[in-house]
């Protein structure tokens, strides 16, 4: 035990993570048993209470609990530790050291979380209250300066001047266009019908991403905030926010949070006082990836299939209902508080030249600490990955880190030093997109991932168009030839002539934005290709009809790890002998080279 | 007569969430999703009534049960088996957890088991990537799983009694 003097707080709040990450692994049990620990104990010296708050970002080491004013952070936290942290920390005031944050490098220990490399080097503009707040309670934004954006907005500024303000901040769309959301708005306000509209894009599709999710679990006010001002500025009349129906729990905190607003005045008849009336409704999406593509969110708004359309009138001037409408990202209108609270100047202080601002990743794959991130722009990748998120899983080779979801491309080492932001990723064969950052090692295999984006992208074309639905289907069928071993070497020329057409051919973004997982790889990563077509070898040992594990007798001490782990009973041999796999019976899961802890399981 | 009341029941149960909403178009989507929570699936009828009260082609409808992805036109097994494909978890194998299950059952993603038992899905993303692989299996979520304890969790269900 560590002894620290406890501050006297007059009152102490415990923050219960109850993110996805953290819920997935038991923290609503940790809330429920807290809030009965702390329900009629009189024992504290100060009024104690729980909240369940939005995710903290660092689900690695979730279910995270905070006690604040204390800042000290527990990780990992069950049920059973609860009457722990009652008695030995609420009580007694004394740390428990084995739920304190342990660094993965220097072993250290620390007490709170602000403390990490993971939080130290964040910048936290849309996140801003995310996981120190509990959603559900619009007074819990109030007093952290929530809908005074809005109340400067009505009250002192007029609509020009916040879309100004919005202008010179320098705000791009954060769902992946980086269209300059000032423009957009300046577009559809000049435009002469009404009613015009505003709408929330909450279809967050991208694999690997849930950088939307959190913002509207957690803070679902900055959102309602944004949209409000917008439709301020614009004189709009109805919003929507489209959202995932499987996010549950961001529908929930929603519904809730847009009924509290009508409560308190920020929706309805004349809101503020002023001749503003507005109301919001939330649309559950189908699951259907395509609908992030503006065009089709609308058509599915309307009640159809989500088909996109070919934006030569976009929608500013010919939107929903055929009217004019403003369509941000989630993250984009978590950031418009922001903007008019502090000002443009402030804003446009954080990030690069051309992208203002920070930006919210998902850090995932095989990084040490999984979870989510938010930068300023212009923050290296190497920063993001190896800062941040700590590294390497596993201690193994870092290979590529893929950005931008599925429309994206794969970066390797070499451009670990460029600075994140639209253009440049852009510049580099990928894209921002909503800000999936996947990060992969020795034992992912380049060629197979394009096939894995390809065959989600052959899914999810709505089929409208030829170039999408014919030629990612024949792109998979090309990459899955390559996978199988059946691939030629003409097969790498097919696959970059059929990747332009794509591109310059298709209707919508999606489409013309598919083949870069493959060009991509293609640029970076040809030699794993030709490994796989002129050698029959994945040497990444993913590719299960060209991958044969073997284990080196030099390396293999007999530990015996990789025998226990294989679910084939493939791997023979005697304690502290040198093992062996029976090709025979061998599944090739990978069970056994992900588990040896000496490197000695090695692919053919 | 029990199959009767059955479908009398049933219909009440369209009927109602039908007319909870405006019979507008714009409601068509929600409509379905309710549907579908409430009967795990689409049936024929409720896909007509649908229709009738959006004031809707029956086509159209029908290609939106088709076309988005939270849809099902046959009904799921008892035990619903969502293996999460982000990339997340793809890259740590969650392909061989697909052909794992489909070793031990059989069944491919979008299958059922013919016995009604398990269904197997992909989904593309749980937001949980910290516990990739992860599984879902009718709401509890198993994190990091390895096929041997893939094996494990399908006995469980095998074992359980509805």
């Amino acid at each position: 035990m560590i002894k620290h003097q406890v501050n006297n707080p007059e009152e102490r709040m415990i923050l219960v993570c109850c993110g996805t990450g953290c819920l997935a692994n038991g923290s609503g049990a940790v809330y429920e048993e807290l809030c009965r620990a702390l329900e009629g104990n009189d024992r504290y010296q100060v009024k104690t209470f729980a909240k369940a708050t939005g995710c903290n970002g660092l689900c690695e080491k979730g279910p995270l609990v905070k006690i604040m004013p204390d800042d000290i952070t527990y990780c990992h936290v069950q049920a059973e530790d609860v009457s722990e942290i009652v008695e030995e920390t609420l009580i007694k005031g004394e740390l428990i050291k084995r739920l304190m944050y342990r660094d993965p490098a220097t072993k250290q220990y620390y007490r709170s979380h602000h403390d990490t490399d993971f939080y130290k080097k964040q910048h936290k503009v849309a996140l801003r209250n995310i996981g120190e707040i509990d959603p559900a309670q619009v007074q819990d934004y109030l007093e952290r300066g929530g809908y005074q954006a809005l109340e400067k907005a009505i009250k002192t500024m007029t609509p020009e001047e916040v879309i100004e303000e919005v202008l010179n901040a320098g705000l791009r769309g954060r769902g992946g266009g980086g269209f300059p959301t000032g423009l957009k708005w300046k577009a559809c306000a000049a435009t002469d019908k009404q009613p015009r509209y505003v709408i929330c894009n909450g279809d967050e599709g991208d694999p690997g991403a849930f950088m939307d999710r959190s913002i509207l679990e957690g803070d679902p006010h900055t959102v309602l905030e944004g949209l409000i001002i917008c439709a301020y500025a614009i004189g709009a009349s109805m919003g929507y926010i489209y959202v995932r129906d499987e996010y549950d729990l961001a529908v929930k905190n929603l519904t809730t949070a847009i009924k509290d607003a009508r409560k308190c005045g920020y929706l309805g008849r004349n809101i503020l006082g002023s001749s503003l009336s507005f109301d919001i409704e939330i649309v559950r999406g189908g699951g259907a990836f395509v609908c992030g593509e503006e065009t089709a969110l609308i058509n599915s708004i309307q009640g159809n299939v989500g088909e996109p359309w070919d934006k030569y009138i976009f929608p500013t001037e010919k939107g929903l209902w055929e009217q004019p409408t403003v369509i941000n990202n989630v993250e984009t209108w978590a950031n418009v508080p922001v903007i008019i609270n502090a000002g443009s100047d402030k804003f446009a202080s954080i990030g690069t030249e051309g992208s203002k601002g920070t930006k919210v990743f998902s850090l995932v794959g095989k990084v040490v600490n999984t979870g989510l991130v938010e930068v300023p722009m212009g923050t290296t990748l190497r920063e993001i990955i190896f800062e941040i998120g700590g590294g390497i899983q596993k201690g193994r080779q870092f290979k590529a880190v893929q950005t931008g979801g599925p429309s994206g491309g794969c970066i390797p080492e070499k451009l670990l030093d460029l600075p994140v932001d639209f253009d440049t990723l852009s510049q580099a064969g990928s894209m921002m997109g909503s800000g999936g950052l996947i990060v992969m090692d020795d034992r992912t295999c380049m060629v197979e991932v394009a096939r894995y984006y390809v065959n989600f992208l052959a899914g999810e074309s709505c089929g409208k168009c030829v170039p999408c639905r014919e030629g990612i289907s024949l792109l998979l069928d090309i990459l899955t030839r390559i996978c199988e071993g059946k691939g030629k070497l003409e097969d790498l020329d097919l696959l970059e002539s059929m990747s332009k057409t794509i591109q310059q051919a298709a209707l919508c973004a999606l489409g013309r934005t598919a083949p870069n997982p493959v060009l991509s790889t293609l640029q970076y990563f040809r030699d794993e290709y030709l490994e796989h077509i002129n050698n029959h070898r994945c040497p990444a040992g993913v590719c299960k009809e060209l991958t044969e594990f073997y284990i080196d007798p030099e390396l293999c001490n007999g530990c015996g790890r990789c025998r226990r782990k294989c679910p084939a009973d493939a791997v023979t041999g005697e304690k502290k002998k040198a093992h062996e796999i029976d090709l025979s019976k061998c599944i090739t899961c990978g069970e056994c080279i992900n588990n040896c802890k000496f490197q000695a399981v090695k692919v053919k | 007569m029990a199959v009767n009341s059955q479908q009398a029941a049933d219909r009440q149960a369209i009927e109602k969430i039908v007319n909870s909403y405006p019979p507008e178009r714009r409601f068509t989507l929600a409509i379905m999703q309710d549907l579908q929570k409430h009967f795990n699936y689409l049936p024929k009828e409720a896909l007509q009534m649908t229709a009738v009260h959006v004031k809707a082609p029956l086509s159209a409808v029908f290609s939106m049960a088709t076309f988005y992805k939270a849809f099902s036109l046959v009904p799921k097994g008892r035990v619903i088996l969502k293996v999460c494909d982000g990339t997340a978890c793809h890259i740590k194998g969650s392909n061989v957890m697909i052909d794992e299950i489909y070793k031990t059952l059989g069944i491919k993603p979008g299958e059922t088991t013919p016995d009604g038992e398990f269904s197997l899905e992909t989904v593309n993303c749980l937001g949980a990537c910290a516990l990739a692989p992860v599984l879902v299996a009718n709401e509890k979520v198993y994190a990091k799983i390895t096929p041997a304890v893939l094996r494990d969790v399908i006995k469980k269900y095998q074992g359980v009694e509805q």
